[in-house]
């Protein structure tokens, strides 16, 4: 199977392998009264993305139906169709869109789901990554992730003293991307809020390593005064009042909860391990807990870390270099940057079992795992042919895409939390 | 957002002033010592080798050895690795014979990485690694106020190629006078 839909500077997608065995769907071409206006293809792409889906070509379509009327299933039994998703588009008089959906089980004979969504004009496709989270969490039963963000890092004449960084925020098919910040100093680790309104990143704008918070909606740019030394790896906590950061004010590396909710921004150190490494700080999902690098042992592994007790264990034991875990939001399963013979991979643990870790990537010097929201997915940086490009794979192993840029490199995906992008005035 | 344009002009300036302070110190490549395999030939025209009171520094506000060679400012590691080889001490020990002599002068190390690993693991490690050459350089008698550390993990590599030799060249650590 291969994908590419291109954008004028968005990120391309080149699907390299979906599952084994996707649903097939038809999805027709949305009616519209404006025909600049479909979400039908956003859809298709949406859900041939996740790899679990097999959209049906437009030309091999029997018939074109736009409502329920005039379904006749026969049509779509006959192409081994599972389901069928129809629509139209109304441009209302306003300026808004409209767009409703019915959605079909072919061999029962019957609508699943339906819906109406309106927006503004600019939002048509926001309105089909809704239409297409809905269509996705009522076939699997989990909930869709395409009404999301990706933050990333585009350098563009990388090697040069001209060299700029950019941290980008595209739509999760890398379409409408656009410029939060950009300066000709290093910049990495962006991450989200949990509601998604604020990111966090660090910028050597000034020639040293600064935190800075940065609200999505005024582009307002908080520069969290820089500690001597390092001052990296912020991690909003899951209540989005406290911020885990590596400051090394104390002579090396250790990890620190900042409150940012409050104004006196109270600092709280986490760990104390004078000679070692600890790094790339991660919350649990209930917030109790950090997970993090350590090379207290001798090689980098990754730890958790109560923040009540401060009690210590220690996650990872095979390999020489593990670093850089997220958990899924289930708490039980962990990814990282895996080192295997010389080579970087993103591996996959199940913390109950402890069985792993298992490789999920073939590609090279794999880093910075990021997950999607419903944990079916993650996004990663890689190289190809010499390049720093992004790609995805499913958890499960079977679905990978990659996402290169169409100009300069990238790197440092963060994909962010469950978005209400059709509410407006949220800058996003 | 004016503001933030005006900041970013500004800042655009900055960066430039930076590269360009960068881009002075990074012509010279030779290093001192006859027996080390990266040395090369003893520096021509500005070497003061006849001038019989010791110099410090050339014209260019270079680092010289006691013998007028230009001084190595570029230290190497092994990867995953801080130590600092023997070769790497005794160029260092010249570096602090400079700096107790001119405790006016400061300097700025930078710690480098290669691109393996994760970005934020290689900060840290990249601080390690200046900081290697800082406890050196502090033992040796020079002030902890002359000295200021900066690591930039591997987000600055000396050379952007993706393999072993680039790699080798990238995970170092930098003495910058100021």
């Amino acid at each position: 199977m291969f994908v590419s839909l291109q954008g004028s500077n968005a990120l391309e997608i080149v699907i390299d392998r979906g599952n084994d065995n996707p649903t097939p769907i038809a999805i027709v071409p949305f009616t519209s009264t404006n025909p600049a206006v479909d979400v039908s293809p956003v859809i298709a792409f949406d859900l041939v993305r996740s790899g679990q889906f097999a959209p049906l070509e437009e030309e091999n379509m029997l018939s074109y139906p736009s409502q329920p009327e005039d379904v006749y299933f026969r049509d779509w039994r006959i192409l081994g169709m599972e389901y069928l998703l129809i629509g139209r588009h109304l441009t209302r008089v306003d300026g808004d869109v409209t767009v409703s959906y019915h959605l079909f089980d072919v061999s029962a004979e019957r609508e699943v789901k339906s819906g109406e969504i309106t927006a503004s004009r600019d939002r048509v496709r926001d309105i089909a990554h809704r239409i297409a989270d809905e269509v996705y969490e009522e076939i699997t039963g989990i909930r869709g992730a395409f009404s999301t963000r990706i933050l990333y890092v585009l350098v563009e004449n990388i090697g040069t003293s001209y060299a700029r960084y950019k941290l980008e925020m595209a739509d999760s098919d890398g379409e409408r991307p656009r410029t939060l910040f950009e300066t000709s100093e290093p910049l990495l680790s962006p991450s989200w809020s949990p509601d998604g309104q604020r990111i966090a990143y660090v910028s050597f704008e000034t020639g040293r390593p600064a935190i800075v918070i940065q609200e999505l909606r005024s582009n307002f740019r908080q520069r969290l005064p820089p500690y001597p030394g390092l001052n990296g790896a912020p991690a909003f906590s899951p209540d989005g009042r406290e911020l885990a950061m590596v400051l090394s004010r104390d002579g090396n590396p250790e990890i620190y909860t900042m409150e940012i909710a409050v104004p006196g921004r109270s600092l709280r150190r986490v760990t104390r391990h004078a000679s070692a490494i600890d790094t790339e700080p991660a919350w649990t999902p209930d917030g109790k807990s950090l997970i993090f690098t350590s090379d207290r042992g001798g090689r980098p592994q990754i730890y958790r870390v109560d923040l009540r007790t401060s009690l210590t264990e220690r996650l990872t034991y095979q390999g020489d270099y593990n670093a850089r875990a997220r958990l899924l939001p289930d708490g039980r399963h962990l990814v990282y940057v895996h080192r295997r013979e010389g080579v970087y991979h993103i591996a996959w643990q199940d913390l109950e079992t402890d069985q792993g870790p298992r490789v999920l990537t073939e590609t090279s010097l794999d880093e910075s795992p990021s997950l999607a929201p419903n944990g079916t997915m993650l996004i990663y940086a890689t190289q190809d042919q010499g390049r720093g490009i992004l790609a995805v794979v499913s958890i499960d192993g079977q679905v990978k895409y990659k996402l290169p840029s169409a100009a300069g490199e990238v790197r440092e995906p963060s994909w962010s939390p469950y978005l209400d992008t059709l509410a407006t005035n949220r800058g996003l | 957002m004016t503001q933030f344009r005006t900041r970013n002009r500004a800042l655009l300036v900055v960066g430039a002033l930076v590269l360009a302070g960068c881009a002075s110190q990074q012509e010279p490549e030779p290093v001192a010592q006859e027996e080390s395999p990266v040395d090369v030939a003893p520096v021509e025209s500005q070497a003061v080798q006849a001038d019989p009171t010791p110099t410090d520094f050339d014209n260019r506000s270079r680092p010289l050895t006691p013998s007028g060679r230009i001084l190595a400012t570029k230290f190497y590691f092994e990867l995953d690795q801080a130590r600092l080889s023997a070769r790497d001490l005794r160029l260092l020990e010249m570096h602090a014979n400079i700096l107790t002599r001119n405790r006016d002068r400061r300097l700025v190390i930078e710690g480098h990485c290669d691109e393996r690993g994760t970005r934020e693991y290689n900060l840290a490690l990249g601080e390690r690694r200046a900081n290697a050459v800082s406890s050196f350089l502090t033992s040796a008698g020079v002030r902890r106020s002359q000295i200021e550390t900066v690591s930039y993990g591997e987000e600055r590599p000396d050379d952007p190629g993706h393999d072993e030799a680039a790699w080798g060249k990238n995970r170092r650590a930098v003495v910058i006078y100021r």
